[in-house]
Formats: structure tokens, sequence, C-alpha cells
């Protein structure tokens, strides 16, 4: 009995210790791209902001201030005050709160859907297959922004309104990559080995087959944020995300609209947040898609 | 696979008609989605239409003009029917029934989508040919670059900055809309596109005028088509230049714009013809963003104030048409890459 709990211990010591291995060598690869640094170093820069937003801030982000209203950027105002006098440098740290809300609402919710869709089509096969892929084409050919819209326009404007329409328009995706992973491994010798000791489908699904298509959604999952923070800040800017005071990026350029001409700094500044964000995240995709992708590191 | 074996034994038209069929079952799902967008997400789909101020008679009245006392699959038939009659119901706001709005403001998008794509191809493309031809080298970088640049930028926000540079600050072009009030109605509509109807009708200033209104949306529109257009000409030039037959091209002393764009820009040419289409489909799209921030009198205009003033009916039929309009595009698109392509006649699926 000890001896049994003995090699078990130690295999998982190794794979700890594999997987350990494995960890640092991404790290170190990744490390050796400028760019995805770049991208990892702006995602530290918003986490933080967001996070210390109270510390950082040099304002009351929803304080109004009449007098100093539409004041350009000064030293009193870094990055100038809205139609409210309310600081937007401190706005624009206090609204990374709300752009990391929706992008891990959205992400927790479409990628983990996505994957147990695909994961039990591909495995099970046959008509369920047949249906569900039929389900996630017809998602997929549909115009995802306007979906988002139409859903927004029923559900009710609001944040987690507009996380849920665009997790709406965001799992299908995911369910066929999930689905092509799994086509791969389930008649792989592994999972027979698991179906013969007489593991139930339920747990081949979800303990074998399921970890396989982890890494490709992961990508994608780092890809497809910036395409989230753009989508969420147009539903912001339309009007049907996050409603005012709250500082969203796109409804705050929403309102700096009507000062364009004369005001710039009002509508420039957060759109210059989402810019950088997205591009930041953008760049730590495509740094993660040029490491894992197999069919890219293939032919490398 | 049981489509393998209609394809062997009806060839073509078994082709299409398993392509009709598709495309048949996604019209369908976009109908069933947006159905349930409007009859099943909202608490109470009645409030949506009569407001939360209506008395109790009215209420019931619009109850029961809904259907809304049938069983949810009759319903659901009902609405398809009249969609397929060209039925899209009435606009709350306008009063007019949602086609013939829709219909008026459809062309307005549909010339802003298109110089929006053209630009985006006409300089898209080459742009990739020339990043992939020198891979790794300073034009490479310029042109991922400038492609990062635009998957990264809101658009909306891009087109408030453009109008405050260009238009505020150098006066280079015309602000917001379709065209100055000064010229508005002089053209009579013929093919509802501003541009062609002066054209047609040979008023220069016209031209002129609505020239500088939708070169800055247009523009817009195709940076956004570009930087995914060259991003994927780029990757498939890349994967057909390392192929041997553009080796052997050039080992038979073809001339280096001969290797490239004879044969390999041939090759991807093919594949290229289903992202022009899907970034089509994406500007009439995008055109919802621009078409806010420049008071575009198009469908993406529509739907926007629609929403706000809470007119399903409008917002529904929008998202239909433009939906159906982006599968059709998907199948023609489909049906081009089988004439053009040579091997998916024998290698289909």
């Amino acid at each position: 009995m000890t001896a049994v709990n003995l090699t078990h211990a130690e295999t998982r010591r190794q794979l700890r210790r594999a997987r350990l291995s494995e960890f640092t060598k991404f790290a170190r690869r990744f490390a050796g791209n400028p760019l995805g640094m770049i991208g990892l170093a702006i995602l530290g820069v918003l986490l933080a902001s967001a996070v210390f937003a109270p510390l950082l801030a040099t304002h009351d982000p929803y304080l109004p201030d009449l007098v100093h209203r539409l004041s350009p950027p000064s030293f009193e105002n870094w990055l100038g005050t809205d139609e409210l006098g309310r600081d937007i440098f401190s706005r624009i740290l206090y609204g990374a709160r709300l752009t990391l809300l929706i992008v891990g609402l959205v992400v927790a919710t479409s990628a983990p859907i996505g994957l147990i869709i695909g994961a039990v089509a591909g495995t099970s096969g046959g008509w369920v297959d047949a249906v569900f892929m039929r389900i996630t084409d017809v998602f997929l050919a549909v115009p995802k922004l306007l979906l988002a819209l139409a859903f927004v326009a029923a559900l009710g404007p609001g944040i987690v309104n507009a996380a849920l329409a665009i997790t709406l328009t965001a799992w299908p995706p995911y369910a066929r990559l999930a689905r092509a992973e799994a086509l791969i491994v389930r008649d792989s010798d592994y999972v027979n080995a698991v179906r013969l000791a007489g593991g139930s489908e339920f747990r081949i699904v979800f303990r074998h087959i399921m970890p396989m298509c982890l890494s490709s959604v992961i990508v994608r999952m780092t890809l497809d944020m910036a395409g989230i923070i753009l989508t969420a800040a147009g539903l912001g800017f339309i009007g049907l995300g996050a409603q005012p005071p709250l500082p969203e990026w796109g409804a705050m350029i929403s309102t700096g609209r009507k000062f364009i001409f004369d005001q710039w700094w009002v509508a420039t500044m957060p759109g210059l947040a989402i810019f950088i964000v997205s591009l930041g995240f953008n760049l730590l995709g495509d740094a993660m898609r040029d490491l894992l992708d197999p069919h890219l590191r293939r032919r490398a | 696979m049981p489509a393998v074996l209609i394809n062997r034994v009806l060839g073509v038209t078994g082709r299409i008609l398993t392509l009709l069929l598709t495309v048949g079952i996604t019209l369908i799902g976009l109908v069933a989605l947006t159905f349930c967008i409007g009859r099943v997400v909202p608490i109470d789909p009645v409030l949506s239409v009569v407001g939360q101020k209506a008395s109790e008679e009215v209420y019931q009245r619009v109850f029961l003009e809904m259907g809304l006392d049938k069983p949810l699959w009759q319903q659901f038939l009902a609405y398809a029917g009249k969609l397929v009659r060209g039925d899209f119901g009435t606009s709350f706001v306008t009063n007019r029934p949602v086609l013939s709005d829709l219909s008026g403001f459809f062309p307005a998008t549909l010339e802003l989508a298109t110089l929006g794509l053209l630009a985006g191809t006409l300089i898209g493309v080459p742009a990739g040919v020339a990043a992939a031809y020198w891979h790794d080298k300073w034009p490479d970088y310029v042109i991922r670059f400038v492609g990062l640049i635009g998957y990264s930028v809101p658009i909306f926000w891009l087109g408030l900055v453009g109008l405050f540079v260009f238009y505020s600050r150098l006066d280079w072009v015309s602000g917001p809309g379709q065209i100055d009030v000064f010229y508005q109605g002089i053209v009579k509509p013929v093919t509802g596109s501003l541009l062609i109807d002066s054209l047609l009708s040979g008023e220069w200033e016209v031209f002129g005028n609505a020239l500088s209104h939708i070169v800055l949306p247009a523009a817009l529109l195709g940076y956004y088509s570009l930087a995914y257009i060259s991003r994927m000409t780029r990757s498939m030039m890349l994967d057909q230049l390392s192929r041997e037959y553009v080796l052997t091209a050039r080992l038979k002393g073809a001339t280096e714009y001969r290797a490239v764009m004879l044969h390999a820009l041939r090759n991807a040419a093919i594949p290229l013809v289903t992202v022009i289409a899907l970034s089509y489909g994406g500007l009439l799209e995008g055109s919802v963003l621009v078409e806010t921030v420049f008071a575009w009198p198009g469908i993406g205009n529509y739907i926007a104030s629609s929403l706000f003033r809470a007119d399903i009916n409008a917002v529904l039929g929008g998202t239909v048409l433009v939906g159906a309009v982006f599968i059709l595009l998907n199948m023609v698109s489909d049906v081009v890459y089988q004439m053009l392509d040579p091997r998916s006649n024998l290698r289909r699926r």
C-alpha cells in the first residue's frame, strides 16, 4: 500500500517537474520576443492601474468640479477635464477596472461554453456533432457586432448585458477549435485505455479530452481579447454598454464627441487608452501564437 | 460523410444543392436568432413595443396583435412567413414599413462599404505581397506595423480624430453627413449612390462635394479592411513563395515579377476571394460605428438611432437584412472559389 503511494507521489513529482521545466522553457522563449514583452508590459500597466486606481488617481473620478470644466491638459489635470470638470486621467484609471471586468466576464463565459460544446460534439460525433456544429455555423455566419447590438437592445443597456451580448457572439470560434482538437484525440490510445478501464463518456470528455483542447483555446483567448475590448468600447460608444457616470472608456468617448472640435482631449484620451490596451493584447496574442501554434512551430 | 457520396453521384448539381441547403439552414438560423432576441429575450415584449405608460386596453390589444397568446413555434412560423413576404414590420418611429426604410438607407451604406473595400483591396493586396516578398525586412515590418495598428484602434475613435484633424483643423475634407445642405436634392436618385448619380447627370459640383464628404469615412473603412486583407495576403503569399513551383519558375529564368505576380499571386488569389468577401461583410457591419460618427444616412446609422428609440422592429429588420447579405456574400465567395480553384472539382470536402 505504502509502496503504491510512494510511486504515485514520485510520478506526481516528476510530472510537476516536467511541467515546471516546460513552463520555464516557454517563459524564456517568450522573453526573447520583444513585441510580446511590450504587450505583457502594457497588460501589466493595465492590471496595476485597475488594482491601484484609488492610490494612483489624482482626483475623485466621479466628483464634478464645474469651475474647471473642460480645461485642457495641465499640471493639475494631466489629461484635462471633461464636461463636468472631472479629471480624465483618474477616470481612465478607474475605467481600467471596467475594461478588465468586461473582458474577464466574456472570456470566463465564452471560452468554457465553446470548450464544452466543441469537446462534446467532437467526442461524440454523429448527430450530436452535426446539430451542435450547425448551431455554431449559424452564430459564425451572423455579423457579430449587429447581433450584440440587437441583443443589448432587447436586454437593455448595462455593463453586464453588454458582456453577455459579446459572449453570445464570441463562443463559436472556441467550439470550432475544441472540436478540431477533440476529433484528433478521441480515438487515440490513451482515450481508448480510459474507455477500456470503464471510464464514463462524461469522464472522458471532461478529464481527458478537454485538457488537450486547452492550449489552443488559450492562445485564441489572448488573440480575442483585443477584439472584445474594441467591441465593448463600441457598445459603450453607441450608448449600450456601461451607463454614466461610470468611467467606461467607450462611453467617455461618446460624451467627448460633442466637444471634439474645441476640447479634443475629452474624446481623444480615453480612445488612446483603448488603443494602447488593445495593441498590448494584440502583441501578446501574436507572440503567444508564434510560440504555441503547432503549425507555425513546425514551419519554423 | 454522406456529403461526399452525394457529391460523387450528382456532381455539380449536388454541390449546388448542398450549398443552397447550407445557406437555407443558416438563413433559418438567423431568423430564429432574431426571433429569439425580439420575442423571447425581453422580459415583456409588449412593453418593448407600447412603452411603460400604455393603458391596459392598448396592452391587451397589442398582446393579441403580436400573437403572444399562441404557442412559440406558431409565433416563429408567423414571423418567418412575414419575413419571406418582405414584411419586416412597421417602424414605431417613422411609422413606415421597416423594409422601405431599409431600402432607402441601404444604398448609402453600400456606397461607403464598396468604396472602403476598393481602397482596402487595392492597397492591401499589393502591401501583403510586398510584405511577403521582403519577408523580415523593413517593408514587412512597416506593413505589419500599420496592419497591427488597424487591428487595435477603435474605428469610431479614429473617425472622431480624423474629423478633428482633417475637417476642423486642416479643412481638407467636408464634415459629417453625405452632402452639404446646399447641394441636397439637386440630383435625381437613380442608383441611390450619390456619387454615381451626380456623375450620370453631369453635376460636377455635387460630385465634388459628395466626394469630399465620403473620403474620410471610406478611408477609415478602407484602413479597417486593409489591416485584415494585407495580413491574409501576406501569410498566403509566404506560403506560396516557399513552394517549389516558384523555385522552378525562377530556375527557368522567369523574371522576379513574373515568378511572384503571375505564378505565386495567382495561386494565392483564390483563397483571397474568400478573404475579400468576408471583409466586405465586415465593412457592412463596421459601418454601424462609422456611420454613427459621420452621421452617414445609411443602415448602420438607422439601426443605431432606432436602438435609442427602442424601435425593436427596425433593429431586428436591419440585423436580418445585413445578416442575410453577409450569408449570401459567403455563398457567392464559396461559388467563386470553386469556379476558380481547379482542384475543387476533385477534392471537395
